[in-house]
């Protein structure tokens, strides 16, 4: 009988899927691996969530409607220095080590899609509506993840509100399926002998590889990935083994400039009319006034020197770089807030890009680490780093760094 | 039973209508803008996923098995799926990069030469291949020098 359900050339037939490796204890192990490892994901999405500041200013807030999501912010510190380095490069590099865990998993669940009949119960068939929301939504982040991370904006929409929307959708997906399943999980490993399951093919094919040998099979395609990403992280010649990563290989030039660029500043439409030595002015505006200063005027405050790194969201970062420039305070102390840094609202010469305004907490302003810096490892500023001057802030997420400031207005927002 | 559905465990119910709470309140949000394209990349992603990339590489994955069974050398299996495998993992998370789709807009913001990725990942792919063919070599070797001398 042709649509009999039982029909092994039907995936509804149990004796459709083949593999020896499918089973409980293989679906276990790689579960528990996603289950560690999407946890950190989601956490240190949301701390590079808060570290964006999105409350301080609708400039920084690219989910205006987030509503109760944001209940956790916190003013973003900026101690360690590095800590967004860190945080970023966990998130990314971890994210695209776990995509052959993920694509594992899945193949070894992809039996039960074609479970007849589809619902045995009501919470069964709640379950299985969720199930769309974790398997759908968790290919989404790490769709929308992967892509922004190599500038294809593909998708529709703005790349925050889509991935950090999609990732609370996605986790109480993920929350509801772990509570559901770990138990069982647990208890498979911990059983020595395999036990049956709905998984675990009636008629397997002779085996081409141990479920021990997939599991290593699985794990080298991490490693492979993990080992050609995490060097668009480091320094050096480490930098060079990123070799498929979009800022590993090398950097994009040599000498004292020669770090990783975010946008160039042909890419920002940045020309050198408006930076020329005649033409640029730095407005600053504050409790007493607004000072308009030239990059001379500039060099002849009191200059300091601080060593920090450029952390992007898509998960490359520097290495600490040679910073020297007037400290923020300063400029706050210029236009009458002598003892108590506000926050302050930085404005670029770019036209267009999201963040070519980015406001500042006044912890930020205050850190005597943060800098207008108006040259790097002891030369002046490129035009692709920022000339004639820009913001370094310790721990700040790249973007909120404002390359060729124009206006910045201290002041409480 | 027909037409009647059983209910399930309550405390299931439970937990599942909170997680769908959560799941409504930010998707209403996720679906602010175009909800028609967010919502068919999301549904879209598993049944892609699901319906075309698994049943392909699955179906390429027998290919190999049975045609290597064919000339009695099921046994090398493993040497030709994890090279393969590996090559296809990285252009898969790598696409818009190797395949030079975004190259414009990766040259002129970053700074950096977008050509290389291709290169690079053609290069990875050989070594892979070319370890795994080393490796099988290796073994067939030590397999031979293992086993006593043919009768003739």
């Amino acid at each position: 009988m042709r649509d009999d359900p039982r029909d092994p050339r039907l995936p509804t037939s149990p004796g459709f899927w083949r593999s020896p490796l499918r089973g409980p204890w293989f679906t276990s192990v790689l579960g528990l691996v996603l289950l560690a490892g999407i946890t950190v994901l989601f956490v240190t999405g949301l701390l590079s969530y808060a570290a964006y500041n999105p409350n301080l200013s609708p400039v920084n807030d690219k989910t205006p409607d987030k509503g109760i999501l944001g209940f956790y912010l916190f003013a973003w510190p900026t101690d360690p220095h590095w800590l967004y380095r860190l945080n970023q490069g966990v998130h990314v590099t971890l994210g695209i080590t776990l995509i052959p865990v993920l694509l594992a998993k899945l193949w070894s669940v992809v039996p039960r899609l074609f479970t007849l009949p589809p619902a045995r119960s009501l919470a069964h068939a709640l379950e299985r509506v969720s199930l769309l929301l974790l398997v759908g939504g968790g290919l989404f982040e790490f769709v929308t993840g992967v892509l922004n991370v190599q500038l294809d904006y593909v998708f529709p929409g703005s790349f925050y509100p889509l991935h950090f929307y999609g990732a609370w959708v996605f986790f109480a997906a993920f929350v509801a399926h772990a509570l559901l399943k770990t138990p069982t999980a647990l208890r498979n490993l911990r059983r020595l002998r395999e036990e049956k399951d709905d998984l675990v093919s009636p008629r397997p094919a002779e085996p081409t590889v141990s479920r021990r040998g997939a599991l290593w099979f699985v794990g080298g395609g991490s490693l492979l990935l993990f080992a050609t990403t995490v060097g668009q992280n480091l320094g050096g010649p480490l930098r060079r083994t990123a070799l498929l990563a979009p800022h590993g290989g090398g950097d994009p030039g040599s000498g004292p400039n020669g770090f990783q660029i975010n946008k160039t500043a042909a890419y920002a439409g940045i020309g050198t009319a408006e930076t020329a030595e005649d033409a640029w002015r730095l407005v600053v505006t504050g409790r007493t006034g607004t000072v308009r200063l030239s990059r001379a005027q500039l060099a002849e405050l009191p200059l300091y020197s601080s060593a920090l790194p450029i952390a992007c969201v898509e998960g490359w970062s520097t290495p600490d770089q040679w910073w020297r420039g007037v400290r923020l305070r300063d400029l706050a102390a210029l236009v009458g807030y002598e003892d108590d840094p506000p926050d302050v609202f930085v404005e670029s010469l770019q036209r267009h890009g999201a963040f070519r305004k980015a406001a500042l907490r006044a912890n930020q302003v205050a850190d005597p680490r943060s800098l207008l810096a108006l040259s790097v490892n002891g030369e002046e500023l490129s035009p692709d780093h920022g000339h004639p001057a820009r913001i370094i802030v310790p721990a700040a997420p790249g973007v909120l760094n404002t390359k060729w400031v124009a206006r910045m207005t201290f002041g409480d927002l | 039973m027909r037409g009647r559905l059983a209910v399930g465990s309550p405390l299931h119910i439970l937990l599942l209508s909170c997680s769908f709470a959560l799941a409504v309140y930010a998707g209403v949000r996720l679906l602010a803008g175009d909800w028609l394209g967010v919502a068919l990349w999301v549904v879209g992603a598993a049944l892609l996923h699901d319906l075309v990339l698994l049943p392909l590489y699955a179906a390429a994955d027998r290919a190999v098995v049975g045609g290597l069974g064919r000339v009695r050398r099921r046994e090398w299996t493993m040497y030709v799926r994890v090279p393969a495998a590996l090559s296809g993992l990285l252009l898969l998370v790598w696409f818009p990069l190797i395949s030079g789709r975004v190259e414009e807009r990766y040259r002129s913001g970053t700074g950096l030469p977008p050509e290389v990725f291709l290169t690079r990942w053609l290069l990875i792919t050989a070594v892979l291949f070319a370890g795994s063919a080393l490796l099988l070599t290796l073994r067939l070797r030590s397999a031979a020098k293992r086993r006593p001398p043919a009768v003739h």
